[in-house]
């Protein structure tokens, strides 16, 4: 039996202060959705001397919109706050494929997308829609602060760039200008209480047709998720069409590198890599000419 | 019986007029569940109470070499280690094997040793510091390794029992069985159509929602008493007695309230570890396992590898069934190939057949029973093949099965000649309802099919002892998992001519009641059921004896009908039954009535299902899009229960077909163990299940009951298989019919 000690900080520079003294010894707390799952499971990655909560940390739980910055969500934020915010539902809204499809209403009520990002699952079902938003992460740490891509926070499965003493503060949306859709798809054998066998976030931009920009990334086809930067390029100069979308989904089949075991077979999920970037592909077009 | 106007969920009832028999109260236990206050295993609590862990073998096939014990006998809070060693020398040793491995570990999650700690966390830390040294040896995982040669050998001491006579020869194989009934060769020449194939299962868990758990008490005058969640306290009772070494009258099992079992809570596991523990200590030792250990050290149903071939005339008549089964009894011999053999082709009357069964062990925990056992493995196979020739002669799946039905007086492929039996009933139903006869919706499959389940009688006891206000108090010894409580208290109320809500149902422990076998084998409502009945006939006659003596008549000339006693001569003389009840004490005590039964008369269960499916064609997920069970229930007491039973067999074998499996890797670990990764169906996953239950009553009980549990568990992974064979052209010969399965197979 061990003993945990539990804090709750209300600064980030207390929170960054407990993280560091502790030697590497400290997890940061969110919504506790993965980590008390882990804690009670005895998870070998997962065996902190100190739980540090970060709800009462006020740049933690900011939620704003400003046209020029884009959105900010806190790396506390619930999903359920995410999917009930007036700006998320008028410029972000693909954001809610993800928010609403973690878990259930109990979970929603404490997960965040910041937990989702920092646990680092191959199947984390809001960050292939953070890499396809070209969202960026803002980090503290004792010698300052920094600013990543989402795509480089995940090095492994529950591994990421943040070092033990750094704290995720917020995640960064940019604005998207007219002719932007974006989807995020996952595909499980049941309609819930599952883990993505494959997941694909897909953003795009349309001007006269054309695309201007183009994003794919998956879940759940590699030890973290994946920018697909190659199948969003060939998009980039064409006209909409069958074809384009069939090309780019045919780069991230290609760009998929699945292991087989009880969820799915390697193959099953590559194939599936092609079905589910064409699906939100098609959707994301659809949300951009609807949009536009 | 008018199978012109359905509803949903209706019932084509028999035409006895009752008073409480096939009415719908409110069940006796419903407030403790919906509040919580309902006490379960893992709820006991007692002043002083020790929290036992179980040390499991990481390995599926292994030597134990040694054991060392001692560092996690040091750590401060632990108070008492137990292994094999600590059982009595007598009893049976694959039985004590399987509950603490001496020689051999057989399955990954087989337990090695139990520990008792002043709490959960000191007992889960002492198990890391227990040594025990193994010697891995290669793991024989599905019938297809264990029977090949050269396999692995699991028991040096299994020798083939060879149709009843020990061959001598060591293997895997424990016994083969089969029975014939004329000449299938013969047969097979007479058919015009043959469909032959094989067919694979992977072992799949009952998926109960309440681990399993066990409180033990050993005093120092040699009693023991134990608290746990059985679907049978007596047998939990002989079992200990048996292992322990001590006589039945020295153990006391009381079943606490239970959340599922299925044949899954029959085998005991924990009991004697804690009961061990309870007598090193001195204090009540209570184990509860993990959703890991449920999956891993309980008993699931197995994998099977089934073959069969039947052939057909023209007319459709079949002429000849053929049947080869082998199934995984797990690590010790008895899988349910017994059961399988007599239900395989039981719904047809066939002149010509052969089924050959086999009981092979395997690396995997040692099977239990799951609802109908066998059964559904076997319809997976002979209820597609029977698809399969319909449409090879261009016949209607139920007219083809309605010119080949079994009735009344039709010998079995395994030997017992039906009594009366509703197949026909099940399957007309089935061909009038109106999803039968709807058009399929666009992009969608339908399949058909039916099932068998032969049903138990055996031992029950009930007491009823007479409330001076005219209510009664009724125990026994059934453990209550679907509703039970109120439909045996039914059948009191029936025969006493009161309310249901006048009889107080207690289900009581071993030293309150007569022997009571299993709630299983669909026998409770049928027998227990029956022996309520016999225990208020008791209580009625004497009702009329005492009435006789107040008003000093012949006792012969009264009546007691609707709670009323009257004369038949004199009708003046009228007395309620709550009238009488006042007046006991002082006309010679109170009244109490009892019976034991082992009623003979059962009846097997047909139950159809209707399944319309749609697959997605990129994905190969299938959406079932509407599904309607038909079964013959005899007589529906608590028709709500019964419709219950009809659905919940209904959602596990749909489970059963589309997702779940023990997925394995090589050495023999599942990988799925958790409830994240067995994927059983979510109400999202299922539409609204149709029941319409058909009552052909069974004439070997007072009521016509037959068992309702199991038939309904049958049908569902072949009616699924030949929908999606007719939405996609894919013949799903193994399961599960996955999303990566279908996808993945190339039509027919
Ligand atoms: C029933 C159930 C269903 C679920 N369904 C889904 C699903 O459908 N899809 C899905 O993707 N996930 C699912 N999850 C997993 C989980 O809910 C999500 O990953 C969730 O987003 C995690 O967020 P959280 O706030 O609870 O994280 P926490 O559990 O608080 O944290 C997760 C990890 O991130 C670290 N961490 C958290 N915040 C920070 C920070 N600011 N800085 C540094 N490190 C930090 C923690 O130390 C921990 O290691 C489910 C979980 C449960 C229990």
């Amino acid at each position: 039996m061990k003993w945990i000690d539990f804090e709750k900080p209300n600064t980030v520079e207390d929170a960054v202060k407990l993280l560091s003294d502790s030697g590497g010894n400290a997890r940061a707390m969110a919504g506790g959705t993965d980590l008390i799952v882990m804690l009670r499971v005895g998870h070998p990655r997962v065996n902190p001397d100190v739980v540090v909560d970060i709800k009462s940390i006020p740049e933690l739980n900011e939620l704003s919109y400003d046209a020029n910055k884009g959105l900010t969500v806190g790396a506390a934020v619930e999903c359920y706050k995410i999917y009930g915010d007036d700006n998320v539902n008028s410029h972000f809204s693909a954001l809610n494929d993800s928010a609403t499809l973690i878990g259930g209403t109990q979970i929603q009520g404490r997960a965040s997308f910041g937990g989702n990002l920092c646990n680092a699952a191959p199947s984390g079902d809001s960050i292939p829609n953070m890499i396809a938003h070209r969202a960026v992460a803002t980090i503290t740490g004792p010698s300052g602060t920094r600013e990543v891509p989402v795509e480089d926070i995940c090095t492994g499965p529950g591994q990421t760039s943040i070092e033990s003493d750094e704290l995720l503060i917020s995640i960064n949306f940019p604005s998207n200008g007219a002719g932007f859709g974006a989807n995020y798809i996952r595909f499980i054998p049941r309609n819930e209480m599952d883990i993505a066998v494959a997941g694909v976030g897909a953003s795009v931009t349309i001007e006269d047709g054309k695309f201007t920009s183009a994003r794919v990334s998956l879940a759940s086809v590699a030890p973290t998720p994946l920018l697909v930067e190659e199948a969003g390029e060939a998009l980039v100069g064409q006209p909409v069409s069958e074809g384009a979308i069939q090309k780019a989904a045919d780069l991230a089949k290609a760009a998929a590198k699945p292991i087989s075991d009880m969820r799915g077979t390697a193959d099953y999920r590559k194939h599936l890599c092609d079905v589910l970037t064409r699906r939100a592909l098609t959707t994301a077009v659809e949300r951009a000419q609807g949009a536009s | 019986m008018t199978t012109a106007d359905y509803e949903r969920n209706m019932v084509l009832a028999t035409d006895t007029d009752y008073k409480v028999i096939g009415t719908r109260p409110v069940r006796h236990d419903g407030a403790d569940k919906v509040t919580g206050r309902a006490i379960y295993g893992a709820d006991f609590d007692a002043a002083g109470l020790l929290h036992g862990k179980i040390l499991r073998s990481p390995h599926a096939h292994a030597k134990i070499v040694s054991i060392d014990t001692s560092k996690a006998e040091k750590l401060d809070g632990v108070k008492a280690v137990v292994t094999s060693k600590d059982f009595p020398e007598v009893g049976n040793q694959w039985l004590k094997d399987n509950i603490l491995a001496s020689d051999k570990a057989l399955y990954v999650g087989q337990a090695i040793v139990g520990v008792a700690a002043s709490n959960p966390h000191v007992a889960e830390s002492a198990l890391g510091l227990i040594d025990v040294e193994y010697e891995v040896l290669t793991p024989v995982l599905t019938t297809q390794e264990a029977m090949a040669t050269n396999a692995s050998i699991l028991h040096d001491s299994l020798t083939t029992e060879e149709l009843g006579k020990d061959t001598g020869v060591v293997s895997n194989v424990a016994s083969h069985t089969q029975h014939v009934k004329g000449d299938i060769s013969k047969g097979f020449a007479e058919a015009d159509v043959v469909v032959e194939r094989e067919y694979n299962t992977k072992t799949v868990h009952q998926g109960y929602i309440e681990p399993h758990n066990a409180t033990a008490l050993w005093s120092p005058d040699g009693r023991l008493h134990v608290w746990c969640s059985t679907q049978g306290s007596f047998v939990v009772r002989d079992s200990l007695a048996e292992l322990l070494d001590m006589p039945v009258s020295m153990v006391r099992v009381t079943p606490t309230e239970i959340g599922g079992g299925f044949g899954g809570k029959i085998p005991i596991y924990l009991e004697p570890v804690a009961a061990l523990l309870s007598r090193k200590t001195g204090a009540p030792v209570k184990i509860v396992m993990s959703r890991k250990e449920t999956f891993e050290a309980s008993g699931p149903t197995p994998g099977s590898q089934i073959k069969i071939k039947i052939g057909a005339k023209h007319d459709g008549t079949i002429t000849a069934a053929y049947a080869w089964m082998a199934m995984e009894a797990g690590a010790y011999p008895g899988s349910p190939v017994g059961a399988a053999v007599q239900c395989v082709f039981s719904t047809y009357d066939v002149e010509n057949s052969t089924i050959d069964g086999f009981d092979v062990v395997v690396n995997k925990p040692k099977t239990a029973a799951y609802r109908a056992p066998g059964a559904p493995n076997a319809a997976f196979g002979a209820e597609q093949a029977i698809n399969e020739l319909a449409e090879k002669l261009g016949m209607d799946p139920i007219e083809l099965r309605l010119k080949n039905v079994a009735t009344e007086g039709t010998r079995r492929p395994d030997g017992p000649v039906f009594g009366r039996i509703g197949a026909k009933e099940v399957l007309e139903a089935m061909r009038d309802h109106p999803h039968y006869q709807s058009a399929k919706a666009e992009g969608t499959g339908r399949g058909i099919s039916i099932g068998f389940w032969f049903n138990i009688g055996f031992d029950s006891a009930c007491n009823i002892a007479v409330n001076k206000d005219g209510s009664v108090n009724l125990t026994e010894g059934s453990t209550d998992i679907g509703g039970s409580r109120t439909s045996i208290a039914m059948h009191a109320a029936e025969v006493l001519g009161i309310p249901v809500e006048d009889v107080r149902p207690s289900v009581v422990d071993t030293d309150t009641i007569g022997f009571t076998a299993v709630t299983g084998g669909s026998r409770t409502t049928f027998a227990t059921g029956w022996a309520a009945y016999e225990a208020a006939q008791d209580v009625k006659k004497q009702c009329i004896d005492r009435a006789a003596i107040i008003w000093d008549v012949d006792a012969n000339n009264l009546q007691m009908e609707d709670g009323v006693i009257s004369s038949q001569s004199d009708s003046e003389l009228k007395m309620t039954f709550k009238e009488l009840a006042e007046q006991l004490s002082d006309t010679g005590g109170g009244i109490s009535g009892s019976a034991s039964v082992n009623p003979s008369g059962v009846g097997g269960s047909f139950a159809g299902n209707i399944a319309d499916v749609s697959v997605d064609p990129d994905t190969g997920k299938t959406t079932v899009e509407r599904f309607t069970c038909v079964q013959d229930v005899g007589k529906a007491i608590h028709p709500s229960y019964v419709e219950g039973q009809m659905q919940g067999g209904s959602v596990q074998g749909i489970g059963w077909a589309l997702n779940e499996e023990y997925f394995m890797n090589d050495e023999g670990t599942m990988t799925n163990s958790s409830l994240l990764d067995y994927r059983m169906p979510t109400s999202l996953d299922l539409p609204m299940i149709d029941t319409v239950i058909v009552e052909v009553a069974n004439p070997g009980h007072p009521f016509g009951v037959r068992g309702v549990g199991e038939a309904n568990i049958v049908p569902p992974t072949p009616a699924l298989a030949n929908a999606i064979y007719d939405a996609t052209g894919k013949r799903m010969t193994s399961l599960p019919m996955s999303p990566g399965a279908i996808q993945s197979a190339d039509a027919e």
